[in-house]
């Protein structure tokens, strides 16, 4: 199977992409290109943060169906202070959040305790079980889709409040601002959840490369 | 020594000591260390543990991998039934829908 997605990142801008500012423009004006290619820049990725929500595939569809449709109304009061990206995720997070099942499963705070286990240390606090080497390993010799692949499924098993900032911040890489306001938590609280959820991650990138034959 | 020194020369003697940090601490700190939201003072206290501490050094460069690694996760592509669905939809809304 050839891999589907294409060879070049959305960072990566391919010389005559649109902003999107200039889009909406065409938008309002009526047309249809326009909301077109809008849907193909922001749909995966607003799929991807509906997912973390609600607990399949079809109800995370349906509510970025909701979401498109809620931005096509409220187009007009769309006053471009945050990008259409960041306004678009806080549409989708209002609408999954009443639809969301996912998340009402999960505890509202975050969970306590030391992010690195406290045996990992010796009784002055320094380490006893120092990190084990995995970069090397990532970097050269893992295979990216495979690579890719384990850290959507690790991503998946962080708890939700966690795994939706570290989505935002680090994976759609909005500023922490914006995460914030798409998520309407305060600014400490998004810096705890990102800590644990970071901290998880690599712990479980540990778990599964460290340690490997050099 | 350091006793008897600071009583002969007490204009000598500077601030109370902030103890160093341990690598426990450390770990806690890390991601008020990214996000730029340790004090000044801190700050250097995390610099000072860090330039001795290999083990946090590693561990500081993990969570710069593990970040950038999922800054490199792709969204998947539009599917065509989600395109013709959200074309559907567009035009049922200009049409006042």
């Amino acid at each position: 199977m050839v891999d589907p997605r294409p060879a070049y990142r959305e960072g990566a801008t391919l010389p005559a992409m649109e902003s999107d500012g200039e889009l909406l423009r065409r938008l309002r004006a009526g047309d249809e290109r326009a909301f077109v290619t809008l849907v193909e820049r922001h749909n995966g990725a607003m799929l991807r943060l509906a997912l973390s929500f609600v607990p399949s595939r079809a109800v995370a569809e349906e509510v970025v169906q909701d979401t498109w449709l809620a931005a096509l109304r409220g187009l007009a009061a769309f006053e471009g202070r945050s990008s259409l990206k960041t306004w678009l995720f806080s549409i989708l997070v209002n609408r999954a959040r009443t639809t969301g099942v996912r998340e009402a499963r999960s505890v509202p705070v975050a969970d306590a305790g030391p992010v690195v286990d406290a045996s990992r240390f010796g009784p002055d606090g320094a380490w006893a079980e120092p990190p084990e080497q995995w970069i090397e390993e990532a970097e050269n010799r893992i295979d990216a889709v495979k690579l890719a692949e384990l850290l959507r499924v690790l991503l998946d098993t962080l708890p939700a409040r966690q795994r939706e900032v570290v989505l935002l911040r680090d994976v759609e890489e909005l500023s922490s601002a914006d995460v914030c306001q798409v998520l309407s938590i305060s600014e400490a609280n998004q810096r705890v959840l990102l800590h644990r959820g970071r901290a998880k991650l690599r712990q479980a990138l540990e778990s599964e490369l460290g340690g490997a034959v050099r | 020594m350091r006793i008897w020194f600071s009583q002969a020369f007490p204009w000598l003697r500077t601030r109370p000591r902030v103890p160093d940090l341990v690598c426990q601490q450390v770990v806690e700190l890390v991601t008020d260390y990214l996000e730029g939201a340790l004090s000044p003072a801190d700050q250097r206290r995390f610099d000072k543990h860090l330039a001795g501490c290999p083990h946090c050094t590693e561990y500081l460069a993990q969570m710069r991998e593990t970040i950038r690694l999922a800054g490199r996760l792709t969204p998947e592509d539009l599917t065509p039934a989600m395109r013709t669905d959200l074309t559907d939809l567009y035009r049922q809304w200009r049409a006042g829908g």
